[in-house]
């Protein structure tokens, strides 16, 4: 006998399906389109919600909370005002590929499309930026909306998706069945891996002589299973590994086989080898402008080997010889397994000649910058706040612009999950409330947002919720008064005339904490630095670290826009002369 | 792949058949692909052809370079809703259709010459007045727009088209 279904209202079968899906946490902001749901959320104990002071900041919170768990975030938002805040957060999240089931509220359904207060068409403006989405017209559909949005955001390419539920659906009554019984029409991601394609894959990989890893954002994506069975195939194979930004932890920063981030502002080790490789191995990757430079230059002698779980990202903006689609941890595996089968050997003086250049390369240490002992460097304040930190159980956000990247380079993640940033969409303001969605998952580790004054701003009101939660988070902030990257652009690129980057005022950051409710530090002086970071790390409250530092010191290395991989800038006296193609990227 | 990008892009012109579930939003995803991804559309139709399966067709008719339309495929194929993304001018043989209304307006010998070409063409009056006709014609897009320019000069007054629909030769479907 079929069971019945067990009735209940549409906000009670929104509670019950977070609960069928494990949902411990959700952020969100109430209103009048979700009041219902927010009544039935007022019973049930064993979910934890999150109030936060603007609804981007939910969003950022539950990305950073995906992002740090391997879980799916989840915020609920009422509608119009409610949900176009969410819409920067979701594109985030798309472009990233962090999975999120988002709960919008809309006006009655008898009330869609007469401009009713506080409606918008919260489906059409969404499309874009989500996986997926949908809008509950019957209470029928409801219970099997919420599965399949959970099923969608959290399987294949992770993203997030968007299901806004009417507010007179929220009220209906109707049966709620399980997720168990739930099977999607046309949703069938890719997992497993063409065996004749790891073959041909691992065969080209065993006869390489100048071959590199190049991984991303997928293989953390993947769960850490990927991340182990990446680290043995580059045991096993002894090829050189480079990341993308979203890839970091994947393979140790501490590993020998380690050559850095690639990039715009990747390593000049990692760049130059990606230009000469001979095979590129791009494992969860997708061969981003940021990281590719100039295309047409962009590692011309190479064959190139594609895994990515989705299939529109091959062929995308480089010509693929080797397509694999697949989850990259089952891919990995496979090859791993099928290096082993074979007894494959990699061709050694090769491979030892190929080393021997990139310790050529690395021996430009292209990190390198010049200190100070009068003004605190940003790089500086980094390599500090890095080894000052290291042991402990530490996870870092950022904002976006030039603390980013150095944070990038030389905040060195030996596992994944532990380094949260805005990569694909490049949202200031992501950093702030991601740290409050990773400390709500891990309440008692250390949560650092590396900031910038001008990005932290944007989210700032979110201290106020740190605070009422009891959120712990380091809000380190690399204080220049200027947006540095843009500055830095408009040295490199418009001739210095630096047009609206500078702050002229700013908030005293240490008064700020104060009316927040948590504690400020500053530092101004080289000298003085360890001691703010120790106090910084041992006070178990939220804190504003106001870091005051070099205001014009720029972020190198550097791929100056139109550049190739190997016409890199080392530091400011190097040429860099952009042409006015190159001008108009971004 | 240098030289590829260095040389004048070869621009094609194919026919993608997409069926997808009948769901709210469904048309406004493809179409909000192609608009956000800046691919071109020259002709969209879409209707139902499984009322109890709920699935409704789309035929596109897009152009790009190879590239692009590669891309067009694996974009429209990774939207949620769809099942199966064909081709038409890669995979298999088919056969594309269009329908159009055609409205003429004249007396006299133009008339007569409207008339006259219409048969040729097998378009068939639909209205006809003292001074009008609305002609139907069903054909390849290309003999349709000859038969539009041959009644320019004859008093063209309006053109309705249906854009392509497509299905492959022989018996299998697509």
């Amino acid at each position: 006998m079929i069971p019945q279904p067990k009735q209940m209202t549409g906000a009670e079968m929104v509670i019950q399906a977070l609960k069928d899906h494990d949902v411990e946490h959700i952020f969100g902001y109430p209103g009048g389109a979700v009041l219902p749901i927010y009544d039935a959320l007022f019973a049930a104990n064993d979910l934890v919600h999150v109030l936060v002071r603007h609804e981007q900041g939910a969003i950022h919170a539950a990305e950073g909370y995906a992002r740090s768990t391997g879980k799916c975030g989840v915020a609920l938002v009422t509608s119009g005002p409610g949900a176009t805040n969410a819409v920067t957060g979701l594109a985030d999240a798309l472009l990233d590929s962090i999975p999120l089931v988002v709960l919008t509220g809309q006006v009655a359904t008898h009330l869609i499309g007469t401009d009713a207060f506080q409606e918008c068409d919260t489906v059409g403006i969404t499309r874009p930026c989500t996986k997926h989405n949908w809008l509950v017209k019957d209470i029928a559909d409801l219970p099997r909306i919420l599965h399949e949005a959970f099923q969608i955001a959290t399987t294949g390419r992770p993203g997030p998706v968007v299901v806004d539920i009417p507010k007179d659906i929220q009220f209906k009554t109707g049966g709620y069945i399980g997720p168990e019984t739930v099977v999607h029409r046309t949703y069938r991601p890719a997992y497993e891996p063409d065996m004749q394609a790891i073959e041909q894959a691992v065969k080209m990989m065993a006869n390489a002589k100048r071959p590199i890893f190049y991984t991303g954002g997928g293989i953390i994506n993947a769960g850490p299973k990927a991340s182990e069975a990446l680290r043995e195939l580059v045991e096993l194979t002894g090829f050189p590994v480079t990341s993308t930004l979203m890839g970091l932890g994947a393979y140790p920063a501490s590993g020998d086989k380690w050559l850095g981030m690639l990039g715009m502002h990747g390593t000049y080790e990692a760049n130059n080898a990606m230009h000469d490789c001979d095979l590129m191995i791009c494992l969860g990757a997708r061969f981003d402008d940021r990281v590719t430079g100039r295309m047409d230059a962009f590692s011309p002698g190479s064959k190139k080997i594609h895994l990515d779980i989705d299939p529109s990202q091959i062929n995308k903006n480089v010509r693929i010889d080797l397509p694999i689609i697949a989850d990259a941890g089952r891919a990995i595996e496979a090859m791993v397994k099928e290096w082993k089968f074979r007894d494959y050997k990699a061709d050694r003086s090769a491979l030892g000649e190929w080393w021997e250049q990139i310790t050529r390369w690395r021996a430009k240490r292209c990190l390198e910058y010049r200190g100070s002992n009068e003004l605190i460097k940003p790089q500086y304040a980094i390599d500090r706040l890095y080894q000052l930190t290291k042991g402990r159980d530490v996870y870092i956000t950022t904002e976006v612009g030039q603390h980013q990247m150095w944070a990038a380079q030389r905040f060195h993640f030996d596992e994944p999950n532990r380094w949260m940033t805005s990569g694909g969409l490049g949202t200031m303001g992501y950093g702030l409330p991601a740290a409050m969605g990773v400390q709500m998952a891990h309440p008692d580790s250390l949560v650092i947002d590396i900031a910038g004054e001008g990005s932290v701003q944007m989210t700032m009101q979110e201290m106020s919720t740190a605070v009422q939660y009891n959120l712990p988070i380091k809000i380190f902030i690399l204080n220049n008064r200027y947006l540095g990257m843009v500055r830095q652009w408009q040295q490199l690129l418009h001739g210095g005339r630096y047009s609206h980057s500078y702050s002229e005022t700013l908030p005293d950051f240490v008064k700020l904490a104060d009316a927040f409710g948590c504690v400020g530090i500053r530092a101004t002086h080289p000298d003085e630095l360890d001691a703010a970071i120790n106090k910084m790390i041992d006070v178990k409250r939220p804190v504003l670290f106001d870091c005051v530092v070099d205001q014009t010191e720029n972020c190198y290395p550097m791929i100056p826009s139109g550049a190739a991989h190997n016409e890199m800038l080392l530091c400011d006296a190097d040429d860099h002369a952009v042409s006015d193609a190159g001008k108009l990227l971004v | 792949m240098a030289e590829a990008q260095m040389t004048i892009p070869k621009i094609e012109r194919h026919t993608f058949a997409v069926l997808v579930d009948n769901e709210a939003g469904v048309l406004a995803r493809v179409v909000g692909l192609f608009s956000g991804r800046g691919y071109n559309i020259e002709s969209l139709t879409v209707a139902e052809v499984d009322p109890t399966e709920h699935t409704s067709r789309i035929t596109i008719v897009t152009s790009g370079t190879p590239e692009i339309l590669e891309q067009i495929r694996a974009q429209i194929g990774r939207l949620v809703p769809v099942h199966r993304v064909v081709d038409w001018t890669v995979d298999k043989p088919s056969i594309a259709r269009e329908m159009a209304l055609v409205k003429v307006a004249g007396i006299g010998e133009k008339r007569v010459e409207a008339l006259r070409i219409a048969d040729a063409f097998r378009a068939r009056p639909v209205d006809t007045t003292h001074t009008s006709f609305v002609f139907e014609i069903t054909g390849s897009p290309d003999k349709i727009s000859n038969f539009v320019e041959l009644m320019q000069p004859l008093g063209l007054v309006e053109i309705s088209r249906t854009g392509v629909v497509a299905i492959s030769r022989g018996p299998d479907p697509m």
